[in-house]
């Protein structure tokens, strides 16, 4: 029987075999620990399903990056021959057919990286970082900074964050700074915001932003509106943040981008970041501020690695980004749909089509002004948000375009998005609802 | 079985069924004012009283916009509480019905009544209205339109004392959360309730119990309507007193205080009141009888008792009651000459305010 490296979480396309806990012919019973297997989360146990006898390890103990469905051993069952042991190899056995066809279309597309490199590069030296790496330092460096800052939500201490976003704050600042609460969203969002009236600087981790909708009351009673309704004598200066947006194969009820419910609020910053330079010097940004924050990250981004700077890095709210210069098209985007645009630009530039790729970076303030300066060199404009069409950020970007940018539009602004349904589970209609790269380029093609 | 039981009873004796019971919390005594003490309760109450009357007499002429929720009837709970705080070092924080519990936080009469006529002078510049006011500087963090919102929110305010002491080496305070009948049945409530107790926040929890969630009686709403009781679930002791009686909510107080200052963690103290008037300026109040409202008004109005009690302590003769109510009725006509002349705010302030910052 061959022992294939499992999905252990619904986002793991990958992970890292920590260690053996046997050795080639070794008997196993059922239950038994055979592997401990590090994923986007947590350290994993792989437990043996059956009884049999270990006859290979065909992946060393500490290999990364191996992929979901490589196979790791093989263990002969009661009854089946045991053929002679193979020797544990150190490198990689062949990875299966389908993930090794994922793999090719990234390699084809290395434009995507080098385009996006191009238009990132940091004056100082700068390290390749994942996004939750990035936002785990963010947090770090401003509590150090600050001792009216502390970490509050669902996980976030002895777990180590669900997402292993918190990972270690609890030994560095302690139990006082880094609480664990119960599952009370509507509470402990309550009881953040009243901190932050009372002089300290929360930051509230949603497990995911499809929870505060449990809290949203105190997002917008509470917290927006506070400084306003005192008139300036009273500020509410907490962050909220936690992922937000479609995981992958969780469902309806756990698959929403709130980033135009909170936009569309006086009061509240809303920010959305892409990479992890951004993630982390957005996040530094929103927690100095004075203001209440949304704070919106994406699962899937968190074990993506970009080059972030060293040392201090802030970045400043309200400031769009150009990530990618070109002089026919204007794709705009945030979040996760940045990825999509870069692909999709990168896709286009091969066809001789070449794009402007705008990260709005901040939905509330809206550069409004980065928008309307590449709408008037590119004169075409297509929004690309992973969410619903209806009422969203890209219906925004278009009243902009249009209000304030009339004369410069050589075509309509499109908006290419999810389908506009509740996201469904199976797997080919989960794929059939969000958005792909080839939709921005068919968009695109449909302008020129 | 009948015949086996007194045997075994014998042979088991009398032990307690239950170890788990607490009755931890002393049993609260009627305060014991001295004379200034007393009079100075009586001026607040009068002063509450005196002030929501010239708003509804406001509201009347057109002057007061929107939702006004008075506190007629209710003074004591109030004036009771705040008479024991230290004010500055903690903080109050309770929902729509809030004038009274500002004019007993001693913040200035006019900013409250411009705030009612939608003035610049106003204590929130005009833009938060009878329902949304807050003086930091006074330890009042509002004024809370959302009811029950701001239960979770004074227990975030308990979070930051202690976050204060134990991690910043700062002053340790307490959070006053006052909230009503009607609030006592809202979910966050009981949220709060149980992050209070499981991190022994300084809270004290007051229910104001004034018999009617707008229009439905506590019974009619509330399936245990001993509201004290409501954080037993959560180990929260709760005490059931008095509203009516000046003295005997600052003698519950004093308990509440000692406790939560003892590092106890939270309390509950149901304060059961009355209110005179509709829920609010638009509320008929068919749902109770004239006779009712009557009756509370001749037996058990707060400032009565008050005064009766003081002339029979010898603490105060009709003269200086007179000469009170001159003083209070001249501050609150200033008050509300002040908050009708007094401009609106310019039209530039719309913009203001929204951000703290500037981005």
């Amino acid at each position: 029987m061959q022992v294939k490296l499992p999905a252990m979480s619904p986002t793991m396309e990958e992970g890292t075999l920590s260690s053996w806990l046997v050795k080639v012919g070794d008997v196993v019973k059922p239950g038994q620990v055979i592997a401990e297997i590090e994923t986007d989360k947590a350290t994993m146990e792989l437990e043996a399903d059956e009884a049999g006898t270990v006859v290979s390890l065909d992946v060393a103990a500490g290999t990364d990056a191996v992929k979901v469905g490589t196979v790791i051993a093989v263990i002969a069952m009661e009854g089946e021959d045991v053929p002679s042991a193979k020797v544990a190899p150190t490198v990689l056995s062949e990875e299966p057919t389908e993930t090794s066809a994922t793999v090719a279309v990234k390699a084809d597309a290395p434009a995507v990286v080098a385009q996006g490199a191009a238009q990132t590069h940091f004056d100082g030296p700068t390290r390749k970082q994942t996004v939750r790496e990035a936002l785990r330092d963010a947090m770090a460096e401003e509590m150090r900074a600050d001792n009216r800052v502390f970490v509050m939500g669902e996980e976030v201490a002895q777990y180590q964050g669900a997402y292993k976003v918190t990972q270690g704050l609890l030994d560095e600042f302690g139990d006082k700074r880094v609480v664990d609460t119960p599952i009370t969203e509507y509470g402990f969002a309550g009881l953040g915001a009243g901190a932050a009236m009372g002089g300290l600087k929360p930051i509230v981790e949603f497990m995911t932003f499809n929870f505060a909708m449990q809290a949203i009351d105190h997002i917008i009673n509470s917290a927006a509106k506070t400084n306003y309704m005192s008139g300036g004598q009273m500020r509410c200066p907490i962050v909220f943040r936690g992922p937000n947006g479609s995981a992958s194969r969780v469902g309806a009820q756990h698959s929403q981008n709130y980033a135009p419910w909170y936009a569309s609020v006086p009061g509240l910053l809303v920010i959305s970041p892409y990479d992890a330079a951004d993630a982390k010097g957005l996040l530094k940004s929103a927690i100095r501020s004075e203001d209440p924050v949304v704070f919106l990250e994406n699962e899937l981004l968190y074990g993506q690695s970009f080059e972030v700077p060293e040392g201090e890095h802030v970045v400043p709210i309200g400031k769009a980004r150009l990530y990618r210069e070109g002089a026919h098209v204007t794709l705009v985007s945030y979040s996760i749909g940045v990825g999509l645009a870069l692909e999709a630009a990168a896709e286009l530039a091969g066809q001789g089509i070449e794009c402007d790729v705008l990260d709005l970076r901040t939905l509330r303030p809206l550069d409004e002004a980065a928008v309307l300066a590449s709408l008037k060199k590119t004169n075409r404009m297509v929004v690309v948000e992973e969410g619903w069409p209806v009422c969203s950020i890209a219906s925004e970007i278009i009243a902009i375009a249009m209000e304030k940018g009339f004369d410069d539009l050589d075509a309509p602004v499109l908006r290419v998005t999810n389908k506009d349904v509740p996201l469904p589970y199976a797997n080919n209609l989960e794929k059939a609802a969000l958005i792909r790269a080839a939709d921005v380029v068919a968009a695109v093609k449909s302008l020129i | 079985m009948a015949k086996a039981a007194a045997p075994t009873a014998a042979k088991l004796g009398a032990t307690k069924a239950v170890t788990g019971r607490w009755d931890a919390i002393p049993q609260p005594e009627r305060h014991i004012p001295s004379q200034a003490e007393y009079r100075e309760y009586y001026r607040m109450m009068l002063l509450i009283r005196r002030f929501e009357e010239k708003a509804g007499q406001l509201y009347g002429m057109g002057l007061i916009g929107g939702f006004c929720h008075l506190y007629i009837g209710q003074e004591a709970v109030v004036t009771g509480l705040q008479s024991a705080i230290s004010p500055g070092k903690d903080s109050v924080i309770t929902g729509y019905r809030d004038h009274g519990h500002m004019l007993a936080c001693h913040i200035d009469p006019k900013t409250v009544m411009a705030e009612l006529t939608g003035r610049a002078a106003g204590i929130s510049r005009g833009k938060g209205g009878s329902m949304h006011m807050f003086s930091v500087e006074h330890g009042f963090f509002g004024g809370h339109g959302i009811v029950a919102a701001q239960v979770p929110l004074g227990t975030g305010l308990a979070f930051a004392h202690k976050y204060r002491a134990e991690v910043m080496g700062g002053e340790a305070g307490v959070a006053l959360t006052y909230f009503g009948d009607g609030a006592a049945n809202q979910g966050q409530v009981y949220e709060s309730f149980n992050m209070a107790e499981l991190w022994k926040l300084p809270v004290i929890f007051v229910i104001e119990n004034n018999q009617y969630a707008m229009g439905t009686s506590v019974n009619r709403a509330s399936a245990e309507d001993q509201l004290y009781r409501r954080g037993e679930s959560f180990r929260i002791e709760g005490l059931q007193v008095d509203g009516m009686d000046v003295l005997a909510v600052r003698g519950a107080a004093q308990v509440a205080l000692d406790w939560v200052r003892a590092g106890k963690g939270p309390i509950l103290l149901e304060m059961k009141t009355y209110r005179y008037r509709g829920h609010s300026m638009s509320d008929p109040a068919k749902y109770r009888t004239r006779d009712e409202v009557q009756a509370m008004r001749d037996n058990r109005d707060p400032i009565d008792m008050a005064k009766k009690e003081m002339l029979e302590l010898g603490f105060a003769d009709e003269a200086w009651f007179k000469e009170v109510e001159k003083t209070i009725r001249t501050q609150v006509t200033e008050a509300a000459d002040f908050a009708e002349q007094a401009p609106e705010p310019a039209l530039s302030e719309l913009y203001t305010d929204v951000l703290v910052g500037t981005y």
